[in-house]
């Protein structure tokens, strides 16, 4: 079976700074891949060269079959690949509904209005939006506005799915929401690629790990795998809750387990 | 809302509100309140051959075509066109030569006008369009520049001493009085096609997509929106029918020459007009429009104020941009709510 | 050959003076990423200060810098506090829209007030021969100036509190607000430093060049011009960017007729945008 996403020594600069390093990996279709690694790792920067932001200054970037490497992003989200930002990128003035209206028109399925709408309408649903569908964009909290990202999304009906620490800034009763809604996404057949920094989560949700440190992969595996390596726990070091956080998780794996069974 | 109205109250409630209904654009009320707007244009000057009135109108359909044209680009996507006078001037030129020098009908002339503007802003457009927001209002500067140094040093165009149209051009309309009314019956039908087109793009799918790049550029281009092909369609559609309306304008005037061609006046008067009606809304800028030429007609007659007609244009535009940065519509909508879902 | 190297020359003492105006419009857009608009028609306002106080008070033409350099100073201050300050923050677009509508008011003023005729201030000084060749000494001593108020600006800004704090303010304004820096009276101070210079460049491109009411959009282009190849919101490489636009004008002169000039310098305008997005010499917040 081919892989739905593949990277091959993908590299991206800033000037002096390395931002992704040598790259490689695959994504199996329907697998829920997490991403993880300290601030500043790089890990923005990889959905930014996935997605077409930035083209990346070597390698290659394969989508289900089809060399996206250097294409822009309206090309790459007709593709079926469609992703969340972690700064909340809403169009203000439109509506929830227009807003995912936006994302169905223009996805992999480039529907007409009429149908982008019903498109949207689903998605909105999915992601608990339904009595702000008429609110404009800017009214919504940031937990609306997360949703959002994620509904719009999801309306342009993607293959594959980017977020991008969709749970950061939520209180604990709107990351549960927030988790079960990305649950349900996997349901649907949509391969998830996240990035997260809660350890609880992600470690939760995924079915792989792939760590990241100055722009390089430093691990990849099953959750408990990757929270037991002594390296990434040494990346953590400079965050000791977060190693914490990991090292709680190594000692019970058995949670892992339970969590791919919703 | 019930507050009282801050600036940024007024931007939020302000226009941008794309339809998502499709029914056929017929069955709309708001189709026919276009209608009934060309309609009253047609009718009243042609009641009693009130020329007066006729020239009044003229005017105010000319303001409706470049404002509304103009606002496919400041009031959907956001980009602010400085130079759309190069549309109007290019197409008078065309127009006017095509006319004057090679005997073409005026009808054909007209559409070559449009058309080859059109084409010739969709190349410009791939061009300066990959500039974002304020670089691109810059260059729009530029190009007016650029356009008038080849016009002023193009010969065939007649340089700067510009082109003259000998009387006989206006025999096969019925001669000048009836060409008169012809041109201005001409004008309507372009300013009409001008109200529908807005509308009709802005509740179409590449509508859609152009409010989504005036709020949002990147994050548009990642769901999918193309924008390069859809601003520089937008910049295209927006150079169409200003340049048969200037083809159509100096048709009727016999002579263009460059400082009348693109004077930056008229353009920066359809900033003012978008902007006092409500940029993004298709009410709002007829609204604005017709308002300006009566605010217009009076100055001009006016001793005090008549050359001061900048300085009022700029105060108004100031104080719209200060204050009530949604225009009239934007005011209208606040107050009545209701009425956004009748007036576009 | 030696009559191009001569039309070089010339061009980057002119050049200087494009790059100090450049400068009045870099140091707003660095401080506060706003694109001042009225940015030529100040330069036309320091034209006809000088033409007013050289000609009906029968000021030196030199001496008329140090009161539009004051003038300018407070138009700017006023500026701000018409149609920048609560522009602060908005969509770019609206900045550009207020300063294009003072533009136009100013505009409106100047032209009801002048027309559109052609004014001139003579200044007569002994040029620099060189073989057959005769460098004006208005020229010379435009260029000179230019440089110093140029260099008395990067003083300013490295080592005094307030310019000090104003390059904070251009790095990160919250930041700036977070450690007490007032950044409001400092915007408007950026401002009024912004449109000081551009009367100064106007008043010293005055002494060298007839002028009109609607001289300032050319200059105000070739001030972009400049800009983009300097890099935005680095009043140094604006200087370096002005004495690029002053080599190529040079250079293009004697073969090219006048009323090409800025078209070939758009052009330029537009390419340099779209090959190099932050400017040639671009150091991003440079200020
Ligand atoms: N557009 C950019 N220009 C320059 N540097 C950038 C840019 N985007 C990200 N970086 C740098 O690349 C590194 C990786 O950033 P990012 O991918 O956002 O990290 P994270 O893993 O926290 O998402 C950081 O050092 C960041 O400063
Ligand atoms: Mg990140």
């Amino acid at each position: 079976m081919t892989a739905l996403l593949s990277l091959q020594k993908v590299g991206k600069r800033f000037g002096g700074l390395q931002a992704v390093h040598d790259l490689s990996f695959d994504m199996r279709q329907g697998e829920i891949l997490g991403l993880i690694g300290p601030n500043g790792a790089g890990k923005s920067t990889l959905f930014n060269l996935i997605n077409g932001v930035f083209a990346p200054n070597s390698g290659n970037i394969v989508f289900n079959g089809i060399d996206i490497t250097g294409q822009r992003p309206f090309v790459i989200a007709r593709h079926g690949l469609a992703r969340t930002h972690q700064i909340v990128q809403p169009f203000t003035n439109m509506t929830v509904l227009e807003n995912c209206t936006v994302g169905a028109c223009f996805g992999r399925e480039n529907l007409p209005l009429m149908r982008a709408r019903d498109a949207a309408r689903e998605a909105i649903v999915i992601a608990g939006l339904e009595d702000r569908a008429a609110t404009l964009a800017l009214h919504l909290t940031i937990a609306g506005k997360k949703r959002l990202e994620l509904a719009r999304a999801l309306a342009a009906q993607p293959m594959l799915l980017l977020l991008d620490e969709v749970l950061a800034g939520l209180n604990p009763a709107e990351i549960e929401h927030m988790i079960g809604v990305i649950r349900r996404i996997r349901d649907r057949g949509i391969s998830i690629l996240i990035i997260e920094h809660l350890m609880q989560a992600i470690m939760s949700l995924s079915d792989r790990i792939i760590v990241l440190n100055y722009g390089e992969k430093l691990a990849e595996g099953a959750p408990s795998e990757v929270a037991r390596n002594p390296q990434v726990i040494e990346a953590y070091l400079g965050d000791p809750k977060l190693a914490e956080q990991l090292q709680g998780h190594a000692e019970q794996p058995a949670s892992n387990g339970s969590a791919r069974h919703v | 809302m019930d507050s009282p109205i801050t600036p940024q109250a007024m931007e939020t409630v302000m226009i941008r509100r794309p339809s998502v209904r499709g029914a056929a654009i017929i069955t709309r009320p708001f189709f026919w309140l276009i209608t009934l707007v060309v309609a009253i244009f047609i009718v009243t000057p042609a009641i009693g051959n009130n020329v007066e009135l006729r020239e009044s109108l003229l005017l105010a359909a000319v303001y409706i075509t470049l404002a509304s044209n103009l606002n496919l680009m400041l009031g959907y996507a956001g980009y602010i066109n400085f130079g759309s006078i190069v549309f109007f001037g290019l197409g008078g030129y065309i127009c006017v030569w095509l006319v004057n020098s090679y005997d073409w009908p005026l009808w054909l002339a007209l559409l070559a006008a449009g058309v080859g503007v059109s084409a010739l802003s969709f190349i410009f457009g791939i061009g300066i369009l990959r500039l974002r927001g304020p670089f691109f209002a810059l260059s729009t500067i530029g190009i007016v520049e650029g356009v008038q140094a080849f016009v002023q040093n193009f010969t065939p165009w007649g340089g700067s001493s510009g082109i003259y149209i000998s009387p006989a051009v206006f025999a096969p309309l019925g001669g000048p009085a009836r060409a008169l009314w012809v041109v201005y019956f001409a004008l309507v039908a372009v300013m009409g096609l001008s109200l529908y087109l807005s509308y009709a793009i802005k509740t179409s799918k590449f509508g859609l997509g152009l409010l989504a790049i005036g709020q949002n550029e990147d994050a548009a281009a990642i769901l999918g929106v193309p924008t390069p092909r859809y601003k520089a369609l937008a910049y295209s559609a927006s150079a169409f029918l200003p340049a048969i309306v200037g083809g159509l304008y100096f048709f009727k005037g016999a002579f263009i020459q460059p400082s009348d061609a693109f004077d930056l006046t008229l353009s920066t008067e359809a900033i003012v007009i978008c902007m006092l009606g409500g940029q993004g809304t298709v009410t709002g800028v007829a609204l604005g429009a017709y308002l300006y030429e009566e605010l217009r007609g009076y100055l001009l007659t006016s001793e005090t104020f008549s050359h001061f007609q900048l300085v009022v244009a700029g105060a108004l535009l100031l104080l719209i941009v200060l204050f009530f940065p949604g225009g009239l519509m934007g005011f209208i909508y606040s107050r009545f709510p209701r009425t956004q879902r009748l007036l576009e | 050959m030696l009559g191009i190297i001569a039309s070089l020359i010339d061009g980057v003492l002119v050049g200087l003076v494009y790059g100090l105006a450049a400068m009045g419009l870099t140091l707003i857009w660095g401080v506060m990423d706003v694109i001042n608009l009225t940015h030529g028609t100040m330069i036309v306002g320091g034209m006809f200060a000088l033409y007013l106080l050289a000609t009906a008070l029968g000021m030196p033409p030199y001496l008329t810098l140090p009161p539009v350099l004051i003038g300018g100073f407070v138009v700017g201050v006023a500026l701000y506090w018409v149609a920048v300050h609560r522009m602060i923050g908005r969509p770019p677009l609206m900045s550009l829209l207020s300063t294009f509508a003072v533009n136009l008011m100013l505009i409106g003023i100047g032209t009801g007030l002048w027309g559109t005729a052609l004014f001139n201030v003579s200044v007569s000084l002994p040029g620099l021969s060189i073989g057959r060749y005769t460098f004006p000494g208005a020229h010379i001593l435009a260029a000179a100036l230019a440089a110093l108020i140029a260099g008395l600006l990067y003083l300013f800004l490295h080592k005094t509190r307030l310019g000090k704090a104003l390059r904070a303010v251009a790095n990160n304004r919250e930041a700036a607000e977070l450690v007490g820096i007032p950044t409001t009276k400092l915007l408007a101070i950026a401002v009024g430093c912004g449109v000081a210079l551009a009367g100064v460049s106007g008043m010293l491109i005055g002494t060298l060049f007839p002028f009109t009411v609607l001289s300032g959009d050319g200059y105000q282009l070739k001030s972009f011009v400049v800009t983009v190849l300097g890099g935005f919101g680095n009043p140094v490489g604006a200087l370096m960017g002005g004495v690029a636009l002053g080599l190529l004008e040079g250079a293009v002169t004697p073969f090219v007729p006048v009323s090409w000039t800025l078209v070939i310098e758009f052009a330029l305008f537009v390419l340099v945008l779209i090959a190099f997005p932050n400017g040639i010499f671009a150091r991003r917040g440079a200020l």
